[in-house]
C-alpha cells in the first residue's frame, strides 16, 4: 500500500509526465486554452494510459521478453496504443455515446501522443509488473491531467492580462509554461523519491 | 539466421493482422447506424457553427431537429428558406420565422452621455465595465469598447461616436453580441417594427438627465399617445411591444428627449 501511495505522489507530481519529463508538450499547449477542454483531454489521456499501460506491459511480458525481442519495443507499443484507441473510440460510440461526444475529438490525437507511449517505455524501464504498470499509467495520466487543468487555468487569467505586444500569444504561454514547470520542481526530493 | 529474421517479422505482422481483424470485427459489431437525413440537413444549414440555434454548432442543430428536439425553423441565421429546406427533408410543415435583428438599447454617444472618469485599461466592455460599472456616468448604458463586434461573426456591428451600431442588413439575428454585451442592452427586435426606445436606464429620470441628453426618463409621455398602447412605462423607462406596435410613429414626436429612435426597414 505504501508503495501505491509512493507511486502516485511520484507519478503525479515528482515526476509530472509535462512539467518533469517534458513529455505531451504538443497536446499540454494545444488544448490547454480552457478549463473544460484540458478537462475533457485528461480525462481521455487517463483512459487510455491506464489501458495502454497493462496491455502493453503484458504483451512485453508474453511476447517480446521470452523471444529476446525487446529492441521492437517502440514499434510494437505504438501499434498496440493505435489499435487500442481505435477500438475504445469505436466501443464508446457504440455503448457510450455521451463520453464519446465529450472525448471524441481528444481520442485521435492521443493515438501519437508520446505521454501514452512514454508511460508505456518507463514500465518497461522501471521493471514494473503488470498491476504497477496500469497504476503507474494512472496515476502519469492523472499527472497529465493535473498539469493540463494547472495550466488552462493561468491561461484563462492570461486572457485578461495586459501582455506586451510582441509576446501575445505562444511565446507568454510558453513562458507561464516555464514557470509551471519550475514550481513543480519544488516537488523534487519529496519523500526521497 | 532465418529465425533472427523470422521471429520479430512474424510477430510484429501477426500482431498487425490480430489488431487489425480484431478492429474490422469490431466496427462492423459496434456498428452505429448514422441518419441519413442528419447529413441532408447538415448540408442545408448556412454553417457559421454560431451557436444561435441553442446547440454546439450547425452539427448538433441537425441532430437536433431530426431526432425532434427543436423546431425546423430553429435556426435564426438561415430563415425562412433554410425552415422550408429542412422541412422538404423531414416532410413536415415548415412554421414561418419572424426575421429579426439586433437592436442596441442604448442612444448614449460621446456627446450626448458623460464620462464618469478616463479610461485607459484593456479595450474590452467586459473589463471596463467590471471596474464601477464602466466609464461612462451611465452605468447601464452602451460601454462602447466593441466587445460585440469582436463577437458578431457577421461584421454586422460597428462602433460609431463611442456607440454600437448594429448594420440590420447585415445582422443575421444569430445572438452572439447579445450574450457578450456584459450591460445586457442589446435585444432582438423584428426588424419590421421600426421603432425602439433606444434607452435601458432604470435610473430616476431626474439622474438620466443628468448623464444623459437622449436617456428615457419615463415621462410616460409616449404611452399616452400611442394609439394601440403597445408602449408600457415599466419604472422609469419606456418599452415597445413588438408585437402590438404598428410603425405609426407617434411616438417619436412627442418624446422629449428623443431616446426613441426609428430603424428605417424596407417591410
Amino acid at each position: 500500500m505504501n508503495n501505491v501511495i509512493l507511486l502516485a505522489i511520484s507519478a503525479i507530481l515528482v515526476n509530472n509526465f509535462v512539467l518533469s519529463q517534458f513529455l505531451g508538450i504538443c497536446p499540454f499547449l494545444g488544448v490547454s486554452k480552457k478549463i473544460e477542454t484540458a478537462l475533457g483531454m485528461g480525462g481521455a489521456v487517463i483512459f487510455v494510459m491506464t489501458i495502454s499501460s497493462c496491455i502493453t506491459r503484458a504483451i512485453y511480458d508474453l511476447f517480446l521478453y521470452p523471444y529476446g525481442l525487446d529492441y521492437l519495443n517502440t514499434i510494437v507499443f505504438i501499434l498496440i496504443i493505435a489499435s487500442l484507441v481505435q477500438f475504445v473510440e469505436t466501443v464508446l460510440k457504440k455503448f457510450i455515446p455521451s463520453l464519446y461526444r465529450s472525448l471524441g475529438i481528444y481520442l485521435p490525437l492521443i493515438t501519437t501522443n508520446c505521454a501514452v507511449l512514454g508511460a508505456a517505455l518507463l514500465n518497461i524501464d522501471k521493471n514494473y509488473n503488470v498491476l504497477y504498470s496500469t497504476l503507474y499509467g494512472l496515476f502519469s495520466g492523472v499527472g497529465f491531467t493535473l498539469a493540463l487543468v494547472l495550466f488552462a487555468g493561468v491561461r484563462e487569467k492570461l486572457e485578461y492580462s495586459d501582455i506586451p505586444e510582441s509576446l501575445k500569444g505562444l511565446p507568454i504561454s510558453l513562458i507561464a509554461a516555464s514557470l509551471v514547470s519550475m514550481a513543480f520542481l519544488g516537488f523534487k526530493g519529496l519523500f526521497g523519491i | 539466421m532465418l529465425q533472427e529474421l523470422l521471429l520479430p517479422t512474424s510477430l510484429v505482422g501477426g500482431l498487425g493482422l490480430i489488431f487489425g481483424i480484431g478492429l474490422a470485427y469490431a466496427s462492423k459489431k459496434f456498428e452505429v447506424k448514422a441518419d441519413e437525413r442528419v447529413a441532408a440537413v447538415r448540408e442545408v444549414l448556412p454553417g457559421a457553427n454560431c451557436g444561435a440555434c441553442g446547440f454546439t454548432g450547425c452539427d448538433g442543430f441537425a441532430e437536433g431537429v431530426v431526432n425532434g428536439k427543436c423546431k425546423v425553423n430553429g435556426c435564426p441565421v438561415g430563415g425562412d428558406t433554410v425552415a422550408k429546406a429542412i422541412s422538404e427533408i423531414l416532410g413536415v410543415e415548415a412554421e414561418a420565422v419572424v426575421a429579426k435583428a439586433a437592436r442596441v438599447m442604448c442612444g448614449g454617444t460621446c456627446t450626448s452621455c458623460k464620462t464618469k472618469f478616463d479610461y485607459s485599461g484593456i479595450e474590452d466592455c467586459v473589463a471596463a465595465s467590471s471596474l464601477f460599472g464602466g466609464p461612462s456616468a451611465c452605468t447601464y448604458g452602451c460601454v462602447g469598447l466593441g466587445t460585440c463586434v469582436r463577437a458578431c461573426p457577421f461584421e454586422a456591428i460597428q462602433i460609431v461616436d463611442g456607440l454600437a451600431m448594429v448594420n440590420a442588413a447585415k445582422c443575421k439575428a444569430c445572438e452572439m453580441c447579445v450574450a457578450s454585451c456584459p450591460k445586457k442592452i442589446i435585444k432582438m427586435i423584428p426588424i419590421c417594427n421600426e421603432y425602439t426606445v433606444s434607452c435601458s436606464s432604470m435610473d430616476k429620470g431626474a439622474t438620466v438627465r443628468k448623464n444623459c441628453s437622449v436617456g428615457c426618463i419615463g415621462c410616460g409621455k409616449c404611452s399616452k399617445v400611442c394609439p394601440k398602447g403597445a408602449i408600457s412605462v415599466e419604472g422609469t423607462l419606456a418599452k415597445i411591444n413588438p408585437e402590438i406596435c404598428s410603425n405609426c410613429g407617434e411616438c417619436i414626436k412627442v418624446c422629449p428627449t428623443n431616446a426613441i429612435k426609428r430603424y428605417k426597414c424596407s417591410c
